[in-house]
């Protein structure tokens, strides 16, 4: 049992040190100097110079990524070079806007998925399962970018109801905040709800079609209890992955939607990093990034084993 | 009980608007596309750094009026010697810095010293190369001494990266500025909004406006929605040529079109065969169809430039017809270069629409009289690498923003590797003539100069296009700085 479980988590550890080595290798070969993108076109050399020598570009490689990573231990992420501030309180403030939303969509796009799933499949081939099928498909192909100018044009600007996009900032009560949220989590959630649907009832039915339905069956259950007893359990394998990998996906990969709300989130402080630069925060950024999808990993190989126990035993 | 409180609340909601109404607002949210990197101007040259705090936060010995003349600003008045070399500044009484620190003239030695010091980091160095010593003569009175006579000396003080800091602030001032301007920093949200209130210790003629909140909107949809839905008043550069006309048509809004500093131009390697030969720069600009490129990537906005000067200033020439659209002659010229058949180059295009979009109807107009221009898109970071850094390009399109820049056309080893003594001769007289009839016609020789050499394909100058609530007074029209000076910014009655 414990072996399983500390399998998992080990791995993680090394795939995240892995992360780091590349992470850091693959942005000190990013063409680009960041002194001189901050000094502009009228800079003079030599206070492009200076301003190397402040940022300390000027150490040799291995000894750089040693003391990167030493200090990352330490919670110690470094401080911009573009804003001057650490590096832990730009992700602090950008976390405090993509968690909620991510959660908030994901919450959304389950409890609209999983029941339209369970429905589908029990309905096989009725126009019911049709339909639904059909409007999820419409949803996977709408780009949520354009779903969400949609939202905006309707929402705020022909009936005023709610904000056209930017965030409140929670210092300024619990309401407006998610009333700023309430949009871009509509807009990202109908796209990974559509999926999260179909992988339900694809997923339901090929548990539908197992030996052991049919005995099940036989043996005298109604098709109520088969479902939600014996099939469904063995269905949220598939479901569960997918949910995690959308957790991931909805962390830090919602900049298009950040862009139309203009959010603070982690996905603009990254590109925004990116263009300027800003090595130090992409760095730490992504490394944050890599140890939430190696965790949220984790946490999903643990949870096949809660819903498949058989798992427990296995080396 | 529940029908007593709908209505209640109808009533309220009913009322709001009507008592909001009796008092003049004095707050504002104006929309920015760019966040700054950080808030220091003498660090940095990022224009969305003084699109914050030039004249709201900080304040130079000099500064930028809205119709781009130099006023007074720190200092009261200033004289200067006989022989133009030094200035003598007459300081503002009963001046403090925002954290209640009182200014005076070593900090204006301090500020100016920095500026120009061995470990200065400032984006414009070049502005105080003139500057020979400073010397504070009694806390009102600062002496500046050149070491030859400048022209554009109190110009170059106005720039937002000449703005006097403290001693006691100035390595905190990326995050924390503390300037003496009417307004003082209260708050920022990084990557969402930064709030100024009013400095109630200000100087000179406070604000009217008790708070402004600058919000970052980089999608120009989204800048289109903020507008529409009143959550940003007003949008000094709105980002979104293409929905410019539906504001137009909407008596909510004011549409101000205005000119800015800012020559946007197709940069040729002048050392570079073929573009080291004149024919062959004079055949490519006559094969540009301004209007095209205008129409294409601007909407319309934006006025056709045949040299490097901005249109709004009083010696500006109109030499767009040096360089008419004209596509048998440009054939003839190249004909003449020894390129009959035309040749194949490079087309190095940076991030911003007017670059990206530009150049491929450019490249396509070029093509026209038997030019293939590759177009290869780059980003800023890789533009200013490989194109501004080590020359390696062969075109590429670019908006030169900086105020009174004519000058990067003289220096040595700029990326257009143009090298004219002639030229150089005139700004070196530029540079040494005050203003006056003889300078302006200075500026005139230089600007046909370039009209006639084509160091690059001048295309257009950047439009100011900005849109705000038509109840708001007192934003600037043009751009003669990039700056949103919010001091006599006020909401109609």
């Amino acid at each position: 049992m414990l072996s399983y479980a500390s399998k998992r988590v080990v791995i993680g550890i090394l795939t995240l040190l892995a992360a780091s080595i590349i992470v850091f290798a693959v942005l000190e070969v990013v063409p680009g100097d960041p002194a001189r993108l901050m000094l502009g076109m009228n800079a003079t050399e030599d206070a492009v110079r200076a301003l190397q020598d402040q940022m300390g570009f000027n150490q040799p490689l291995i000894l750089r990524y040693f003391s990167w990573l030493g200090d990352l231990l330490t919670g110690d992420f470094g401080k911009s070079y573009t804003y001057s501030v650490p590096v832990i309180d730009l992700i602090k403030e950008r976390i405090a806007v993509s968690l909620p939303l991510a959660l908030i969509s994901l919450a959304l796009s389950t409890i609209i998925a999983i029941p339209i799933g369970i429905f589908a499949a029990s309905r096989r081939g009725s126009t019911a399962d049709t339909t639904a099928m059909g409007i999820a498909q419409v949803g996977v192909a709408i780009p949520n970018f354009w779903f969400a100018l949609l939202l905006v044009y309707i929402f705020a600007v022909v009936l005023r109801l709610l904000p056209a996009g930017g965030f409140a900032g929670w210092e300024n009560g619990f309401w407006p905040s998610i009333k700023s949220l309430i949009l871009p989590s509509v807009a990202l959630a109908l796209p990974q709800a559509s999926i999260l649907a179909r992988v339900t009832r694809s997923s339901l039915l090929d548990v539908l079609g197992e030996d052991y339905i049919r005995t099940a069956r036989a043996k005298g259950l109604s098709r109520r209890k088969v479902l939600y007893h014996h099939a469904l359990r063995n269905a949220l394998i598939p479901v569960l992955t997918i949910l995690g990998m959308q957790f991931s996906f909805l962390l830090a990969g919602t900049i298009i939607v950040e862009n139309v709300f203009y959010l603070p989130g982690l996905g603009r402080l990254v590109f925004q990093a990116i263009t300027q630069r800003d090595l130090i925060v992409v760095e730490g950024v992504v490394m944050i990034l890599v140890a939430t999808v190696i965790a949220v990993n984790v946490l999903v190989d643990l949870s096949y084993a809660i819903v498949d126990p058989r798992l427990w035993s296995r080396k | 009980m529940n029908i007593w409180k709908a209505f209640l609340f109808g009533t309220a909601v009913a009322l709001l608007p009507a008592t909001a109404s009796f008092a003049a607002k004095t707050d504002l949210v104006l929309g920015i596309v760019l966040e700054p990197p950080h808030l220091d101007p003498t660090a940095g040259a990022a224009a969305a750094i003084d699109e914050i705090v030039y004249a709201n936060i900080f304040e130079g010995l000099t500064r930028i009026g809205p119709k781009g003349d130099v006023l007074p600003a720190l200092a009261e008045s200033w004289t200067k010697s006989e022989d133009g070399k030094v200035y003598t500044f007459k300081l503002h009484k009963g001046v403090k810095f925002h954290d209640g620190t009182t200014f005076d003239a070593d900090d204006v030695k301090f500020s100016l010293d920095r500026a120009r010091g061995d470990t200065s980091t400032n984006a414009q160095k070049g502005l105080f190369a003139a500057i020979d010593t400073v010397e504070s003569v009694d806390p009102l009175t600062v002496k500046v001494a050149l070491k030859q006579p400048s022209g554009d000396f109190l110009y170059n003080m106005a720039w937002g990266d000449a703005v006097i800091v403290a001693p006691e602030s100035a390595d905190t001032n990326k995050d924390k500025p503390i300037g003496t301007g009417p307004f003082k920093l209260e708050n920022w949200a990084k990557g969402s909004q930064i709030v100024i209130a009013k400095n109630p210790d200000y100087w000179g003629t406070p604000a009217t406006l008790e708070k402004a909140t600058f919000r970052i909107i980089p999608d120009p949809a989204a800048a289109t929605a903020a507008l529409l839905a009143g959550d940003v008043q007003a949008f000094p550069v709105f980002p979104s040529y293409e929905t410019i006309a539906q504001f137009q048509a909407d008596p909510r809004f004011k549409v101000v079109i205005g000119t800015t500093e800012g020559e946007t131009v197709m940069g040729m390697n002048n050392k570079k065969p073929p573009f080291d030969n004149v024919k062959v720069r004079q055949a490519i600009a006559h094969a540009i169809d301004r209007k095209t490129v205008i129409d294409g990537t601007m909407f319309g906005f934006g006025t056709p430039i045949g040299s490097f000067f901005p249109p709004h200033h009083p010696a500006y020439l109109d030499l767009t017809a040096e360089a008419a659209y004209d596509p048998e002659l440009a054939k003839k010229l190249l004909a003449e270069a020894g390129y009959a058949d035309g040749f194949k180059t490079t087309l190095k295009l940076p991030p911003p629409t007017y670059a990206r979009r530009g150049g491929e109807i450019i490249a396509a107009q070029l093509r026209e009289i038997g030019i293939e221009a590759e177009i290869i898109p780059v980003e800023w970071a890789q533009w200013l690498d490989q194109v501004f850094k080590n020359k390696n390009y062969e075109m590429t399109i670019v908006s030169h923003t900086e105020p009174n820049d004519l000058n990067i056309f003289a220096r040595d080893d700029y990326y257009f590797n143009y090298d004219s003594a002639p030229f150089k001769e005139l700004i070196k007289q530029i540079d040494a003539t005050s203003d006056g009839p003889k300078r302006i016609e200075l500026y005139q020789q230089a600007q046909k100069l370039l009209a006639a050499d084509e160091p690059a394909a001048f295309l257009f100058q950047l439009p100011k296009t900005g849109i705000w609530d038509a109840k708001i007074e007192g934003l600037w029209e043009n751009g003669p700085i990039q700056a949103n000076d919010l001091t006599a910014v006020k909401w109609a009655d």
